[in-house]
């Protein structure tokens, strides 16, 4: 079994209104300094098999499948 | 012309667009379910809105990767008309049938109200039975409705007409970029709008602005009009 954590983000450029409420909100709690907050997601993933590369490439279909929209997101792969 | 609708767990426009098609068109349309692989013979379909798998993960994401939409793909490279309204329009972007994404409403609420649209391209396929310029009143009722593409993109689409109906000034109620509030591909047979024209076609609704995109689609323009 090999673990992993996908990491989806947005794209650079892209609006993220729910990264600038929880600016916002953040900032009314008095936290001070926060340059910039972008909101994303992570997927933590189990595989049942033992060879990592086979792994790795069949999240990295699934990011492109489904996890991510490739339009907005980028992702990226961790694996335990 | 015949048409038919698609249903998935969790679309709950589809009555709507049913009511619609069958008043437009005199006939009911048949309705297609998500694992079917094989569609009838229509020159139309239609994907309504509601909130497909709950809107998990991203909004139409899930029901996008749905056997249905492989089977509206090769209609739709056939030449036969797709049409995706609201959820409807967010699984067609998730399919990668039309350019671009809808992120979050950038009030972060969701909008039910009626908006206005401006008609920029009124010589696509849907909306030859309006004037280019003509305002007309549409119902909106989203909380990700926010239409997003990339510099490179936005200039393809807008050079290229594919931007079908606008938000008019001053009413865009989601903050999509170009004021963007439908779009078509390439070849002008796919199109998706975050608005519901479905629910202004008659005088119960208090108005039938909407009337004359399904009357263009279903090439009953004379008789709606």
């Amino acid at each position: 079994m090999i673990k992993a954590r996908v990491t989806v983000t947005l794209k650079n450029g892209v609006l993220d209104p729910q990264g600038k409420a929880i600016e916002g909100a953040l900032g009314a709690l008095g936290f001070e300094g926060i340059g910039q907050v972008r909101q994303g997601k992570v997927f933590d993933l189990a595989v049942d098999t033992a060879d990592r590369a086979k792994a790795e490439a069949d999240i990295k279909a699934m990011c492109e499948k489904l996890l991510a929209n490739t339009v907005i997101e980028n992702y990226s792969i961790a694996l335990a | 012309m015949k048409s038919a609708v698609v249903q998935l767990p969790g679309l709950n426009r589809d009555r709507d667009m049913i009511a619609a098609l069958t008043l437009i068109s005199g006939k009911a349309p048949v309705t297609v379910w998500q694992t079917d692989t094989q569609i009838p013979d229509v020159d139309l379909i239609v994907i309504p809105g509601g909130f497909s798998y709950g809107d998990y993960l991203r909004c139409g994401a899930i029901a996008a990767r749905m056997p249905v939409m492989q089977a509206i793909r090769e209609k739709a490279e056939a030449g036969v008309k797709v049409l995706g309204v609201c959820n409807g329009f967010q699984i067609l972007l998730e399919a990668g049938m039309l350019p671009g994404a809808l992120m979050r409403n950038a009030s972060l609420r969701f909008v039910c109200k009626e908006v206005k649209l401006e008609v920029v391209n009124a010589e696509t396929s849907f909306t030859r039975a309006y004037d280019k310029g003509q305002i007309i009143r549409c119902p909106v009722a989203h909380h990700d409705g926010n239409y997003f593409a990339d510099t490179e993109t936005l200039k393809t689409i807008e050079g290229e007409g594919q931007v079908v109906f606008r938000y008019a000034a001053g009413t865009n109620p989601n903050g999509s970029i170009n004021d963007i509030a439908a779009v078509t591909n390439r070849a002008g047979n796919v199109l998706g709008m975050m608005p519901h024209p479905e629910n202004l076609i008659e005088a119960a609704h208090g108005g039938s602005d909407g009337r004359g995109l399904f009357a263009s689609a279903l090439d009953v323009i004379a008789a709606a009009a």
